[in-house]
């Protein structure tokens, strides 16, 4: 550790303190809004002086949105589930097509492949919605429209890029000849890659991982369009709360509260991997 | 040679496209019999790892082919050819340590552990990497992982043991020391290897038989003895030996019975023609203008020799070095004992015709050895 004089401990601090503030008070703004009143939120001046209340994430849970003037039905914990349920299995299927993938557009350069991986990139580059409007056509008549499987897939254009880049950089950065004395000492090309190649890329497999779980999370547009009520990840299904009667902006924010929990503690747990993940240091010494 | 375990015919590697690429090695073709030490000797560049690499199968071969003991293998996996290999890289894996690295090795064998624990402590007290076996591949020295990975080649059961520089890290006595210690493992398990190396002391040390490569070619590929004694060309005599082969283009004539080279200066070293063959003597006639070559050691001062003045003069405590000025270039002599010529005075030098090697200066071939003409 070197010595750093007391001034700049000082200055770093504010300069900390500043970024803190920047990109955390709109969150910590929506959760003080979750634990109010839609009255109390529109006070003008607003104020940080409230009575917490807790019907905001109780009408969530129990599915009844109280409006000013009717009681209607919502569906926020089956959306939580939905996001929950849409990212893990499109992570999962994103792993077990994107791992292999990246190791061969690493190892086994055949023609083309250059090519290949970039196109798949560049289907990051397209907007969304460009691709959506034939994508609703086919899957309307495939019968794939509205459903889970149909969304998984189409979740891949967000996972697989991601993982193929990230994972293909760390297989890149093992260096040949560890898998070669592996390979001669009598063991075939799979469980080279299982026992040498993927433990080396372990750590870059799970950043993608993650990266592509909040990426898929996060999603709004693929699932606003291909799914009904009933299969909505959250980023949906806090539509509901704009109601004709108004908007509930305490329990948006309590939903919001809920919808951020998990990619939140996932990012807090495994922020090492992250930045690992998106700087790609891969094997050293 | 009855019966090689490996075989290397006319192989030839371009990295990149056949014919366009860069080629890295020429036409190379060996045979290696069981139980031999084959050192590959040659400078940097030369195309030692890439032939070995071939041989072990993570480099194509390009054109023509390789067996081992009796199978085809230039087209088999790495995983199916019997071979064992430590890398110039040491290429451990990193994330296991030491004891395991070696171990691993011997993992497909099907033997139990006990006994694959049993190997590796032996291998390791050999290797004096005993200590470290629990230790991670980042975290021990660089000749501390180029012995490990050497346990790791040599712990293995396989038809041909393929070492590419292994002891390029190791501090001088150490590496004199496991030096005698694997050729006695090799040799009493009757094992075949091939050595790869830029020492020369190393394949005389170790070597059965010695290929010496330079361009991607196999300049000669004969017993440690022979490349001694009988240099294929002029590269190989003037690349094995320590100090080199003192060469000097001559022009040769004949005067009543004696055979004349006349140097670059205009000197001229007289011998009786009686020393040379009659056919040797016509065909270095007929070429008219030679190289000699002259090892340091066969040099020496005589009073009836040529002039030649002394530019330093080395005592490296078990023998002396001279180099002096002869024939407008350089000739450097070894004497066994301190030689008492200050720098700037005059020495005559004096060869034995015996001792001449000729070389074609055109082609760089060896003519003849002493008297004998080189086949
Ligand atoms: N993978 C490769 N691609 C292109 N050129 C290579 C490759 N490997 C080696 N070479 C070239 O081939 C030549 C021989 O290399 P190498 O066999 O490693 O030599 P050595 O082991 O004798 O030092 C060198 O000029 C080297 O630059
Ligand atoms: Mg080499």
């Amino acid at each position: 550790m070197q010595q750093k004089s007391t001034l700049e401990q000082i200055l770093r601090g504010v300069a900390l303190a500043c970024v803190i503030f920047f990109f955390m008070f709109p969150i910590f703004w929506i959760l003080l809004m979750s634990f109010q009143t839609n009255e109390t939120i529109l006070r003008v001046p607003p104020s940080m002086v409230f009575e917490p209340t807790l019907t905001n994430y109780r009408s969530l849970i129990s599915g009844t949105l109280e409006g000013s003037t009717a009681t209607l039905e919502i569906k926020f914990m089956g959306n939580l589930w939905n996001s929950l349920f849409l990212s893990v299995t499109s992570v999962t299927v994103g792993l077990i097509l994107g791992v292999p993938a990246a190791y061969a557009f690493a190892k086994l350069k055949f023609r083309g492949s250059e090519d290949i991986a970039f196109t798949l990139l560049s289907f990051r580059f397209a907007p969304p919605l460009l691709v959506l409007l034939p994508l609703t056509i086919y899957f309307q008549q495939l019968g794939l429209a509205d459903t889970y499987f149909g969304l998984i897939w189409v979740y891949q254009l967000i996972v697989l890029p991601l993982i193929l880049w990230i994972v293909r950089g760390y297989f890149e950065d093992i260096p040949s000849d560890i898998e070669y004395a592996y390979r001669i000492a009598g063991h075939g090309f799979w469980t080279t890659f299982r026992k040498i190649a993927l433990p080396l890329a372990g750590p870059g497999i799970a950043a993608a991982g993650l990266l592509a779980f909040i990426f898929a999370w996060n999603n709004f547009i693929f699932a606003l369009v291909l799914a009904s009520a009933d299969k909505q990840p959250v980023t949906v299904g806090a539509l509901a709360f704009i109601t004709a009667a108004g908007i509930n902006y305490g329990q948006i924010a309590a939903g919001i509260m809920l919808s951020i929990a998990p990619t939140f503690a996932l990012a807090l747990y495994a922020q090492r991997y992250l930045v690992e993940g998106l700087s790609l240091g891969a094997v050293k010494g | 040679m009855s019966n090689p375990i490996l075989q290397l015919k006319k192989i030839d590697k371009f990295y990149g496209p056949i014919n366009q690429g860069f080629q890295a090695v020429k036409d190379v073709t060996f045979d290696v019999a069981k139980g031999d030490i084959i050192a590959l000797l040659g400078s940097s560049g030369c195309g030692k790892t890439s032939t070995l690499r071939m041989i072990a199968g993570f480099e194509e071969v390009s054109r023509g082919g390789i067996s081992l003991a009796g199978r085809e293998v230039h087209m088999l996996p790495p995983a199916k050819r019997k071979v064992a290999m430590a890398f110039e890289g040491y290429s451990l894996y990193p994330t296991v340590t030491v004891r395991n690295n070696i171990a691993f090795a011997l993992k497909s064998s099907g033997k139990s552990s006990t006994a694959v624990g049993k190997s590796v402590e032996e291998i390791a007290v050999m290797l004096e990497i005993s200590e470290i076996l629990d230790r991670y591949p980042s975290s021990i020295s660089g000749g501390q992982q180029q012995r490990a990975s050497l346990a790791r080649a040599l712990i293995r059961d396989a038809d041909l043991y393929l070492l590419d520089e292994p002891m390029g890290q190791l501090e001088p006595q150490l590496r004199t020391l496991l030096r005698g210690r694997i050729k006695h493992y090799i040799k009493e398990r009757g094992l075949t290897a091939i050595l790869v190396t830029h020492d020369q002391t190393e394949a005389n040390a170790l070597a059965d038989k010695i290929a010496v490569m330079e361009g991607g070619e196999l300049q000669q590929y004969a017993s440690p003895e022979e490349i001694k004694d009988a240099p294929a060309n002029l590269f190989t005599g003037t690349f094995v030996g320590e100090p080199p082969m003192n060469v000097f283009a001559a022009k040769v004539t004949t005067a009543s019975d004696a055979l004349i080279f006349t140097l670059q200066d205009e000197s001229d070293l007289s011998f009786p023609q009686a020393a040379f063959g009659e056919t040797l003597r016509s065909r270095i006639l007929a070429m008219g203008q030679v190289m000699l070559g002259v090892r340091p050691y066969a040099v020496r001062r005589h009073a009836s020799g040529v002039q030649a003045r002394v530019v330093a003069n080395q005592w490296l405590g078990d023998q002396s070095h001279i180099a002096a000025e002869f024939a407008g270039g350089a000739l450097v002599l070894v004497e066994h004992d301190r030689a008492d010529v200050a720098e700037g005075s005059d020495i005559a030098v004096h060869f034995d015709p015996a001792d001449l090697h000729i070389f074609d200066p055109t082609t760089g071939a060896a003519v003849s050895h002493g008297a004998k003409i080189a086949s």
